[in-house]
């Protein structure tokens, strides 16, 4: 079989089992976020943090205490990886330096997972799963709660009420998020990811040179990193690493636990707001543009274009023998098009055009199918905005799933879509501006793709680098950690302030000129908006980037 | 006492983080610990250690080097792939080299020791090495015969067009012999330390030669991997080692061969991923049945 018909057969696996699984588990999603019976763990959680899980809450109570647990948490990982050297478990290594803390924390909470440190030299064990990792569930779970909410402004009518976070956040976390981890985290154990407490295991090699064997808590804190959506690698090396991800089939599976939230959430959108069929449509944008993306980026790295891949027969550099060419591209569209940014290969070694898909992806808004919960939204979005724009070219009032799109839900809108540019663009500038893109590797074209890369991954929450570019200094850590907050927690804000208005109102019955939003016309404009919105705000940077040096 | 609603707030934030700390920080790792315990699973919770006659030489997921103590190759053993793991397969400081697909001019400094090497001359450096080593021919296209880039800084009398002006190997420094004569009838110069043609105006040419497209030596033996950990080499890279370890050890190569099928993985279920050979395992079984003399 030749790589090609092996890796096309990768991908369809992986396209049978998500259609197979989102049903069943979207269902589960659905019970979860909708259920009002709480069991005796959930029960105690909130006598523990003192909340009464009947009240709800509005939408500013609801951002309010999205904000006030996402601040305390930074504060609490940043000083905990301030103190780590006092702590059990830190392997001896020195307190993370402030801005580096600073930069993880933020990263961490903001599902990023950016990682200006290399783990096996920098964090001890303990940070790593009771700091990084315990952010790794609960990031995940206030993105879904927030898409959670921004739903049932959809379903709901005449209410300030959307649901209670603290009931949302630990039902997401102990239903959801904990159960699968639990099993992810066995499998690549049989796989052979390691998961004990031990410093490592010195060993004299065949040849009578000495290596350090690493150990760690490594397969829980993986299986969270990839069904998190969030990608913050034990190691520095990420999933490439053998202990993070030892074989072809535990990568099938760690691209399976990305793709499986972002792909089942538009099914609790349609069981929630009483029509499965709008589900469906969400499902398939997101399918649309991830089939697309993915088979561009295998089509790129398998044709190998550029110097070095000739030169070489392949395009085989930061590349692992175990995954070769076409799983590594089908892991780095998969981790882009989510807000992951694991990586099983090295992106900045990519072909120039099989590296252009990973930020053309990124830039997308990850949205298909996004991270988990903020794919939904994001998407959820341009559906508004699509809907917008068709009710322009007919002069009516844009109405989706019985809500009116008006004047104030369209600002909400173009303001969560205006965010992430704003903060790409002027960031790489201010890269530029102030002789801070000096710490790029490469020069030319290249340079431009590995600092538009680093800020296009920390505003959409992604993660992911063209790792070639130093970004362990004060400038660069304060830089990017405000793009990760303010990329993250702005469009949450306006999504909740959305949320709010669309569940005060009450539901328009579709009317002979609704524009149905369930059919594929609707998919094919939905898919146009993104891709053309995508394209008017980033084709210049990308032509002076990855376009010059790929043509 | 009532509490400002904002101070309650992040209250009930400072409780349920600590919660879920306990709960997500504490038991769900230290239950799969205690379940990689669990026997079956503990070898490979441990990290998949490899041990002979009692002692650990590594780890049957971890490749390593086998090189001498000036690092270069121990020729009975089959050698990894590059890696840019610290200086090569360290656990402590994995890395990928990170360079782009259009790294391909040297940085040569006047001081020997800041000269840096784009990713296309290291890549013609190893296939060469390799070729030499191996006894194949190791000539890779856009490689200089003496193992760099072969790329020219072309200077044309109105910068992008216009006559050709001057040409230089931009890899190549004396004693070495141009890879080219002379290019569109310019002679071809070599390099000098500490320039720096990119930003002199040159026009980076590189220039494809006539090797063969398929070269001898294998895509893996030449680029470094992603983790600077990978375990494996193709099975395309053994076959070419094949020889030379059978003479090293006075083997028979039909019995080496044999040991390379018998430690090659296929691809999982058939479809996922490529076949790859084991190699620590593969050089652990050669010391066992043909034990260098």
């Amino acid at each position: 079989m030749t790589m090609t018909t092996a890796g096309v057969l990768f991908l369809l696996s992986l396209v049978a089992a998500l259609v197979a699984v989102h049903r069943p588990f979207g269902d589960h999603m659905y019970r979860v976020v909708s259920g009002t019976r709480q069991s005796r763990v959930e029960r105690g959680i909130y006598r523990l943090v003192g909340v009464n899980p009947t009240a709800e809450q509005t939408w500013g109570v609801y951002a309010r205490s999205v904000l006030a647990f996402s601040a305390i948490s930074i504060l609490f990982l940043y000083l905990f990886q301030r103190v780590q050297d006092k702590l059990w478990l830190s392997l001896g290594f020195d307190p993370v330096v402030p801005h580096g803390a600073w930069s993880t924390a933020v990263s961490f909470v903001t599902n990023t997972n950016w990682q200006s440190y290399s783990g096996e030299s920098t964090m001890g064990h303990l940070v790593q799963m009771a700091g990084l990792a315990v952010q790794n569930f609960v990031s995940a779970a206030v993105g879904i709660a927030v898409a959670v909410a921004l739903i049932r402004g959809f379903a709901r009518s005449r209410t300030g009420e959307l649901g209670n976070f603290w009931v949302d956040l630990t039902r997401i976390t102990v239903r959801i998020l904990l159960p699968v981890a639990v099993l992810g985290a066995l499998a690549l154990m049989i796989g052979g990811a390691v998961q004990n407490l031990s410093g490592g295991t010195d060993v004299t090699t065949l040849t009578g040179g000495t290596q350090h064997l690493t150990g760690g808590p490594v397969a829980s804190q993986e299986a969270i990193k990839e069904l998190g959506t969030n990608g913050g690698g034990f190691y520095n090396v990420n999933s490439a690493h053998p202990f993070e991800n030892p074989t072809a089939w535990t990568n099938w599976l760690e691209i399976f636990l990305i793709l499986l939230i972002p792909f089942s959430l538009p099914r609790v959108f349609g069981r929630m707001v009483g029509q499965n069929r709008q589900g469906y449509a969400i499902a398939a944008v997101m399918a649309v543009l991830a089939l697309a993306s993915v088979t561009l980026a295998n089509v790129f790295e398998l044709a190998g274009h550029g110097t070095v891949p000739q030169a070489v027969g392949a395009a085989l550099e930061g590349k692992e023998v175990r995954f070769d060419v076409s799983n590594s591209a089908t892991f780095a569209a998969a981790t882009t098009l989510t807000s992951t940014g694991a990586v099983n290969s090295f992106h900045d070694s990519y072909t120039a055009l099989g590296g252009m898909m990973t930020l053309g992806n990124m830039m997308l808004g990850e949205v298909a199918p996004g991270g988990v919960g903020s794919g939904l939204y994001g998407l959820l979005i341009l559906a508004v905005v699509t809907v917008f724009v068709a009710g322009l070219m007919v002069g009516r009032t844009p109405e989706y799933i019985g809500k009116k799109i008006g004047s104030r839900e369209i600002k909400l809108a173009s303001l969560y879509f205006l965010i992430t540019p704003t903060l790409v663009l002027a960031g790489t500038a201010a890269a530029f501006a102030t002789g801070n893109n000096a710490t790029a590797l490469n020069v030319g074209p290249h340079g431009l793709s590995e600092v538009l890369y680093a800020f296009t991954s920390a505003a959409n929450n992604n993660g992911s680098a063209f790792a070639g570019i130093t970004v362990n200094t004060t400038w660069w850590d304060t830089a990017l950690g405000l793009c990760m907050l303010l990329g993250r927690f702005l469009p949450i804000i306006f999504v909740l302030a959305l949320a709010g208005s669309l569940a005060r109102q009450q539901p328009t019955p579709a009317s002979e000129g609704t524009l149905p939003t369930h059919r594929p016309l609707f998919v094919g404009m939905v898919v146009g908006v993104t891709v053309v919105l995508v394209a008017l705000t980033f084709l210049p940077a990308l032509a002076l980037g990855p376009l010059a040096e790929g043509l | 006492m009532r509490l400002p609603t904002w101070l309650a707030q992040h209250l009930a934030a400072l409780r349920a983080l600590l919660v879920f700390t306990v709960l997500l920080g504490l038991a769900y790792p230290l239950a799969l610990v205690a379940a990689g315990r669990i026997p079956g699973l503990d070898g490979r919770a441990d990290g998949s250690l490899v041990r002979v006659s009692g002692k650990t030489v590594g780890s049957s997921l971890i490749g390593q080097s086998f090189t001498d103590a000036d690092g270069n190759p121990v020729p009975r053993y089959f050698q990894s792939r590059p890696s840019a793991a610290g200086e090569g397969y360290d656990p402590t400081s994995t890395a990928a080299s990170n360079l782009g697909p259009e790294s391909v001019v040297d940085t040569i400094a006047v001081n020997p020791d800041e000269s840096t090497r784009s990713l296309l001359t290291q890549v013609c450096s190893r296939s060469r090495a390799v070729g030499e080593l191996d006894g194949v021919d190791g000539r890779r296209p856009y490689c200089t015969p003496d193992g760099v880039g072969a790329v020219l800084a072309v200077f044309r009398a109105d910068g992008l067009t216009g006559r050709i002006t001057r040409v230089v190997s931009v890899n190549q420094v004396a004693p070495a012999t141009p890879f080219v004569g002379s290019y569109q009838g310019v002679p071809v110069e070599l390099a000098r330390p500490g320039h720096d043609y990119v930003a002199d105006g040159g026009i980076i040419t590189p220039v494809r030669g006539d090797a063969p497209a398929r070269p001898a030596v294998p895509a893996d033996a030449v680029t470094a991997s992603g983790s600077g950990l990978d375990p494996h080499i193709s099975p395309a890279y053994a076959e070419i080692q094949v020889a030379r370890v059978a003479r090293e050890r006075g083997a028979d190569p039909a019995a080496v061969r044999r040991l390379v099928r018998e430690h090659t993985i296929g691809r999982a279920l058939g479809f996922m991923g490529e076949p790859a050979v084991d190699v620590l395992g593969l050089n652990i079984a050669l010391d066992r049945e043909f034990p260098a003399p």
